[in-house]
């Protein structure tokens, strides 16, 4: 299915043209989707481009935002949300970044402590294979735990402004349960959640593998859903540079561009992805087991199925996993602005087409041999299966994308999109929002700074 | 009338020490940098260990102000405390002086990052970034002080050895030993120690 993206034979255009910088040093996060980063170096496509990639591992997000913002790093792998936050300002500094490719999507799961399963069980006596409504279970748990006045649950997320974070408050609400009024909510860097569920410090957690699957073999915790069944083949981490950063080197930025692509399209092949996980499973990488790496990438292949663990593993380049699209973009802002993270009216699709830039990406991949999606934004909820995307520069078979909750979202109408939440923690008046959001549409020639596409129309079912 | 309870409160706010938690693995820059805060008028409420639950730490101590080691994984944990769930007793910012953006590209690069609680006034908060700074930039200093001198002694070592290598295989005495090398180095335009490496590594050939 892979292949779907890939036509021709691969034609590699001349390797930099008038490249502003050869020398560089790019941020990542010890977690097994840095991989388009790490082949990107390891398999010399960084110097196929002309570039001298040093990689440098970070303890934090935190660190990973700071660094490319005060220029200590060229640019780095970031949560697909954090360059939204970052432009707008949300973590104190206003620091436009910009995320003109994807790095992976899926490859996130949820895991309570084994008391929380063995409670939420006692609400689903009628399992199928060992697979009951865990949400609806669990929603029972937190009632029964408030009417005998227990301390409320606490659960875990990587970031505030992570898919991790969205894709939990997404299925918690969907099932009835309030993220902010009936958990608590709290950030523990991923190395560090295994240990907080041990020591009954918190109850449950949203995580990238191998921290699920961890738990499972330790017997400390039981994963429970899949992200991928909250929502389908859902973007996960994205490439960024800060927007002047991009502006000074366009060719430099283009070069690094084409050689992720190229590493990305390697790492779909099935036939790399051992020799993937011996190289990232590395002292400099990851630094983790060989056996614990395998399982996000190779192991756990199935999507879909009743076995808990499907579908989490990454997906680098297949369905354009790699594309920035700017409805992407626009579901993330939606959710920061459910939970309310977004405290002012904000102009959603001019932020979106500001930080996810298709027009860079497009330029990048042109004549690379890659096809890519000839528009900005897609509708998500509708697919259950693989679907063939027409409007790109060749087919592409793109993944399913549906919600849990059966909802669909359109993103040229995300003010009726958070209207339909019956659960939500706004802080923006939707009217206000609205009158923001209705100028935009009106100026829409003049407000989009990567997209040249017209709108409404260019929406893909 | 109804301001007067107000500012008394402001002046009891001024007058009381600021309260400073520190997060840093390294001991003994934890330990100078606390001192030094306590010095210039700061009561550190807490000093963590690596391995502690920072936001159950936090609630308990109540610091005004959060000090902590660049590099460390607990900061997205404190970032988290303001931006996620419901609203946290002591919501926490990272410590931006508007007036002087400068001040955290200076702070970072000495390795360091400052937290504010909500409220408290930049005044105040400065002086402790400063001495933070300062503290962190002293020992970068010496790590890197103790590197040079450690790789000198290398250096020195690796020259004896190259020295005796060729005293042995050309019977030379030792002042003209390291005069061979001085030479090799010079015709070369190579560091003497790089000389001396080679010699090494070519002994068994000599």
């Amino acid at each position: 299915m892979g292949s779907g993206a890939t036509i021709g034979t691969r034609a590699i255009g001349p390797p930099s043209r008038g490249l502003e910088r050869t020398g560089l040093r790019l941020g990542f996060v010890a977690l097994s989707d840095c991989a388009p980063l790490v082949i990107a170096k390891e398999r010399g496509f960084f110097r196929r481009h002309g570039l001298s990639v040093t990689l440098e591992r970070q303890a934090s997000w935190s660190n990973i935002r700071d660094k490319v913002t005060a220029g200590m790093l060229d640019g780095a792998q970031m949560l697909a949300p954090m360059p939204l936050a970052a432009t707008l300002g949300l973590e104190g500094v206003m620091a436009p970044i910009i995320a003109p490719l994807a790095l992976s999507a899926a490859g996130n799961a949820v895991t309570v402590s084994g008391d929380l399963y063995d409670r939420m069980r006692e609400f689903a006596p009628e399992s199928i294979e060992g697979r009951f409504d865990v949400g609806d279970a669990l929603r029972h748990v937190i009632r029964e735990g408030r009417v005998r006045g227990d301390p409320p649950l606490r659960f875990a997320v990587v970031h505030p402004y992570s898919s991790h974070h969205y894709q939990l408050a997404y299925w918690l609400a969907a099932a009835g349960i309030d993220p902010q009024r009936d958990v608590l909510l709290s950030v523990i860097p991923p190395a560090s959640m295994v240990r907080a569920l041990q020591r009954g410090e918190i109850d449950g957690y949203a995580v990238g593998e191998p921290w699920n699957q961890l738990a499972l073999d330790l017997g400390i915790g039981a994963p429970i859903i899949t992200c991928h069944e909250i929502w389908q083949s859902a973007p996960e981490k994205v490439f960024a540079v800060t927007e002047e950063w991009a502006e000074q080197h366009p060719n430099t930025l283009r070069a690094l561009l084409r050689a992720l692509l190229e590493a990305s399209e390697w790492l779909d092949r099935p036939e790399n992805r051992l020799e993937a996980v011996h190289v990232i499973a590395g002292e400099s990488y990851v630094d983790a087991p060989v056996a614990t790496v395998i399982q996000s990438l190779i192991r756990s292949t199935r999507t879909g199925s009743a076995q808990l663990g499907a579908g989490t593993k990454h997906i680098f380049h297949a369905g354009a996993a790699t594309f920035p699209w700017v409805s992407h973009a626009v579901w993330f802002l939606t959710q920061m602005l459910r939970w309310g993270q977004i405290e002012k009216p904000i102009d959603i699709e001019s932020i979106a087409r500001r930080v996810y830039r298709t027009d860079l990406y497009r330029d990048a991949a042109e004549d690379l041999g890659i096809a890519f999606p000839e528009m900005e934004m897609k509708i998500e909820g509708t697919h259950e299966a693989a679907w063939p995307l027409l409007r790109a520069s060749a087919e592409i078979t793109m993944g399913p994308d549906r919600f849990i909750d059966g909802r669909v979202f359109r993103p040229d109408e995300p003010i009726a999109y958070l209207e339909s939440f019956e659960i939500s923690a706004m802080r923006v008046r939707l009217d206000d929002l609205a009158v923001v959001n209705s100028r935009t549409r009106r100026d829409a020639g003049h407000t989009s700074s990567g997209g040249d596409e017209k709108r409404g129309s260019s929406l893909e079912r | 009338m109804a301001s007067r309870p107000d500012r008394n409160q402001a002046t009891h706010e001024a007058d009381r020490k600021l309260r400073v938690m520190l997060i840093d693995g390294r001991e003994s820059r934890s330990t100078d940098l606390a001192e030094g805060l306590e010095q210039s008028g700061c009561q550190v409420v807490h000093r963590s260990r690596l391995d502690s639950d920072i936001e159950r730490a936090i609630t308990q101590c109540c610091p005004d102000v959060i000090i902590i080691d660049l590099e460390s994984p607990d900061r997205d944990t404190l970032e988290g405390m303001c931006r996620i769930g419901a609203e946290h007793p002591r919501p926490i910012v990272m410590f931006v002086d508007e007036t002087d953006r400068d001040s955290i590209r200076s702070a970072m690069q000495a390795g360091v990052a400052a937290y504010v609680v909500r409220g408290s006034s930049p005044d105040r908060v400065r002086p402790v970034l400063d001495v933070a700074i300062a503290r962190f930039q002293h020992h970068e200093a010496l790590k890197a002080e103790l590197r040079q001198v450690k790789s000198t002694l290398e250096e020195r070592k690796i020259i004896e050895r190259a020295k005796g290598i060729l005293m042995q295989k050309r019977g030379l005495c030792e002042a003209d030993a390291y005069a061979a090398l001085r030479k090799m180095a010079m015709t070369r335009s190579m560091k003497i120690h790089d000389v001396a490496e080679q010699v090494i590594a070519m002994s068994d050939w000599l």
